[in-house]
């Protein structure tokens, strides 16, 4: 899948790139910014080959470089662990590709920046035909895609809503409580060697104890002092930072895998799916309507849903406001270490931050469906997932994120409740 | 063995230094959204990296001269303000927040990407644009100084700049609220309706502002700027963060709390880092390698962060009655 998507992102950009957007004219890019480099050099039988371009993308970095005149090309990269490097097969010159025979995609390496903090990625250059992708394809393809990401935005979105419903908080230390599903996972899966049917379970348990920890240790003493909703807004901002930076004290700085994640056997053959994709839309689907049954359906969810509405009536009516909140915590902590898990898939890989680089994209879906309506979450994250990867269908990938915060001000303007929220006064 | 008179000497350094000054600067437009009007900007790293942009793309793609390139980054800001304000400013607060912070990954993002290279420098950033700066320097070429503050001529031009700019915005923030102007926008703070009531119309005040705010804000990126290089991974969410600590830390509606708080931050964090690094390397800390303990400052900041807002929330300087938060 990952190969698929790079490609198909080269594609995309190419496009783009020609239009109307200046290639990069360095050769080495960010060396001195960064610690760790991947480098190259692309020649046709011994020839240097200038003004090729490649992209190097992995772990939420990416950068375009363009091979010099002496055919050399090196950039720096934040992290080690895996990258793709795409070679633009536009820009070679007439006649000429990328021809490996083992490969599907012979113009996508996937190298690994290990222990020394550099690599190397050549490509096999030759005469031969180029790899393309139909424009239907790239459009299926990324349809998925965004199925597949807003579907796991949904997961975390919903946590983070029904906090917001029950207790008016804006959680931003929410992305830390999807970083630790990831981790755990890897703590489990890879560092303890568990087999992954174990790990994950047990990670989503983790989190909802942490979901429930963060409650019983910081929230609740806070409520009950009477701290106000914005000072609260700003505590959750610490605390995120404070968590995240231990995570990074324990794991590091590097992007690490889960056991079958860069695994690229396991295609479904269809669509550019993979059997991991599948895996993670299914679950998604399936644990959101879990979630749909007991908002609907239970006593405690309807009792959740009376407390987001108002919890001084659903106190009145003899609900125990406080055991609401608590069970949210854990379910949100749960759903939240689940979709921080998907989303080590889907990125791939498992980082000390990856929560905090979608955590803005979870308020948009949050936003979007509607402050505090779990299926307006939903809905929102659906609609922020399938904008985030269809626009690389237009726009330059390293822009995606722009297109659905634009949309998230735009709906703002002409709906501030978002799709599923009430109309009441708001200003 | 530790040496304590260096680690001290670089915490003394950061007393006066450009980024000090920058932070104070943006510390203080904060405090006019935030401490004095009680708009939730979390946005104030996007109006830091328009001014750094503004000024540094201004002088090197525009060849502009240096007045010039400062009203490029004051006018980046204040449209900036404008677009940010119009939908959210009479929208919930919490809903300007999102708004500010995505905005700024906006802002940021576009600064990032490959697509404006030729002029942005992508993730690279731009250098190279100090020139016309330093020929404003009148300072004759030399080293001056005493004890731990021993600089060259520039380093001095751009602290003397810089602590200047923070001196005289200080002074408009303490003239602004002494004015009925700043009356009415304390008093937006404090109950929006009554103001409402007594004929002012909220939403052009509030407008006024986020622009000034703003503009501190953008000449805070321009002061960060003019020692280093423009980077865009500096202007993440992260930086809003950080300015926020500095306000809350000196007290969120006051004027000299977010200078005292830029010092305090600043000297402590240096400090800190200084002395774990040295630990560390003596042995003293068996358990941390060197890279960790550059993290232990920023788990410091957001511990320090929830400490000062749940036991402390009107700050050092603040007044217990004025309480900074909007309900």
């Amino acid at each position: 899948m990952r190969y698929f998507t790079t490609v198909l992102f080269g594609a995309a950009i190419t496009a783009l790139a020609l239009s109307f957007a200046p290639p990069a004219s360095a050769e080495e890019i960010g060396l001195d910014e960064y610690d760790n480099r991947i480098s190259g050099l692309v020649e046709l039988a011994d020839e240097p080959l200038a003004d090729v371009q490649l992209v190097v993308e992995g772990g939420g970095f990416r950068v375009e470089v363009v091979s010099g005149d002496d055919g050399r090309w090196a950039v720096g990269v934040p992290d080690r662990g895996d990258y793709t490097v795409t070679l633009n097969e536009e820009t070679l010159p007439t006649g000429i590709s990328v021809i490996d025979p083992e490969l599907e995609q012979p113009n996508v390496r996937t190298i690994k920046v290990g222990q020394s903090g550099s690599a190397v990625a050549n490509f096999f250059i030759g005469q031969g035909p180029r790899n393309t992708t139909s424009l239907f394809d790239q459009i299926i393809d990324r349809l998925f895609n965004g199925l597949n990401f807003g579907l796991l935005l949904a997961l975390a979105a919903i946590g983070l809503s029904l906090v917001f419903g029950t207790t008016g908080l804006s959680n931003f230390a929410h992305a830390e409580l999807i970083t630790f599903g990831g981790l755990m996972t890897l703590l489990f899966g890879v560092t303890l060697g568990f087999p992954v049917w174990i790990a994950i379970p047990v990670a989503i348990l983790l989190g909802a104890g942490f979901g429930w920890l963060n409650d019983a240790a910081l929230w609740k003493p806070l409520r009950r002092k009477g701290v106000g909703l914005i000072p609260l807004m700003i505590v959750s901002i610490g605390l995120s930072l404070a968590v995240r930076y231990t995570f990074q004290l324990f794991v590091g700085g590097d992007t690490q895998q889960l056991p079958g994640a860069t695994d690229t056997t396991l295609s479904v053959g269809l669509f550019g799916l993979s059997w991991i994709d599948v895996a993670s839309m299914g679950v998604s689907v399936v644990v959101l309507l879990g979630v749909a049954y007991f908002l609907l359906r239970t006593r405690i969810g309807k009792a959740t849903r009376a407390v987001s509405d108002n919890p001084a009536l659903a106190a009145a009516s003899g609900i125990d406001v406080d055991r609401v909140i608590r069970i949210v915590w854990v379910l949100s902590g749960a759903l939240a270490a689940l979709s921080g898990i998907l989303w080590a898939y889907f990125r791939p890989g498992v980082s000390w931050d990856m929560g905090f680089q979608i955590l803005l994209l979870t308020f948009a879906a949050v936003t979007l469906g509607g402050l505090g309506t779990a299926f307006g979450a939903l809905i929102g994250a659906l609609v922020v997932g399938l904008f985030v990867e269809m626009s690389t269908l237009i726009i330059p990938s390293d822009l995606k994120y722009v297109g659905a915060l634009v949309v998230l001000i735009l709906v703002l303007l002409v709906r501030p409740q978002g799709i599923l929220g009430r109309k009441e006064r708001i200003g | 063995m530790v040496d304590w008179i260096l680690i001290f000497s670089n915490a003394a350094q950061e007393i006066i230094s450009p980024a000090t000054a920058a932070y104070a600067l943006a510390a203080l437009g904060l405090a006019i959204h935030f401490g004095f009007t009680g708009l939730l900007n979390f946005g104030q790293a996007g109006f830091m990296a328009l001014g750094a942009y503004g000024y540094a793309i201004a002088t090197l793609t525009f060849g502009a001269p240096v007045w010039a390139a400062i009203l490029t980054g004051i006018l980046a800001a204040i449209v900036f303000a404008l677009i940010l304000g119009i939908p959210t400013l009479r929208l919930r607060a919490d809903y300007l927040a999102i708004v500010t912070i995505a905005a700024a990954e906006i802002v940021r993002l576009l600064f990032t990407t490959n697509t404006f290279v030729e002029v942005t420098g992508s993730a690279n950033g731009l250098q190279g644009y100090k020139g016309p700066f330093e020929a404003l320097n009148p300072i004759p070429p030399g080293q001056y100084g005493f004890g731990p503050w021993v600089y060259n001529e520039y380093d001095w031009w751009v602290r003397i700049f810089g602590w200047t700019l923070v001196a005289l915005a200080a002074f408009i923030t303490w003239r602004l609220f002494k004015s009925p102007w700043g009356r009415v926008i304390k008093g937006i703070r404090e109950d929006e309706d009554a103001v409402r009531a007594l004929g002012k119309n909220v939403y052009f005040y509030k407008m006024q502002s986020l622009v000034i705010g703003g503009v501190f804000g953008a000449l805070a990126g321009m002061i960060f700027i003019l020692p280093r290089a423009v980077v865009p991974s500096n202007y993440q969410t992260s930086l809003t963060f950080f300015i926020y600590a500095i306000l809350l830390l000196g007290g969120a509606a006051t004027v000299f709390g977010p200078i005292i708080g830029s010092v305090i931050f600043w000297v402590l964090l240096s400090f800190f880092s200084g002395f774990i690094a040295r630990a560390v390397e003596v042995g003293w800390l068996p358990f941390l390698s060197n890279i960790q303990a550059g993290q232990l400052r920023f788990i410091l900041v957001g511990v320090a962060i929830m400490l000062i807002v749940i036991f402390r929330p009107q700050g050092i300087f603040g007044n217990k009655k004025e309480l900074a938060f909007v309900k």
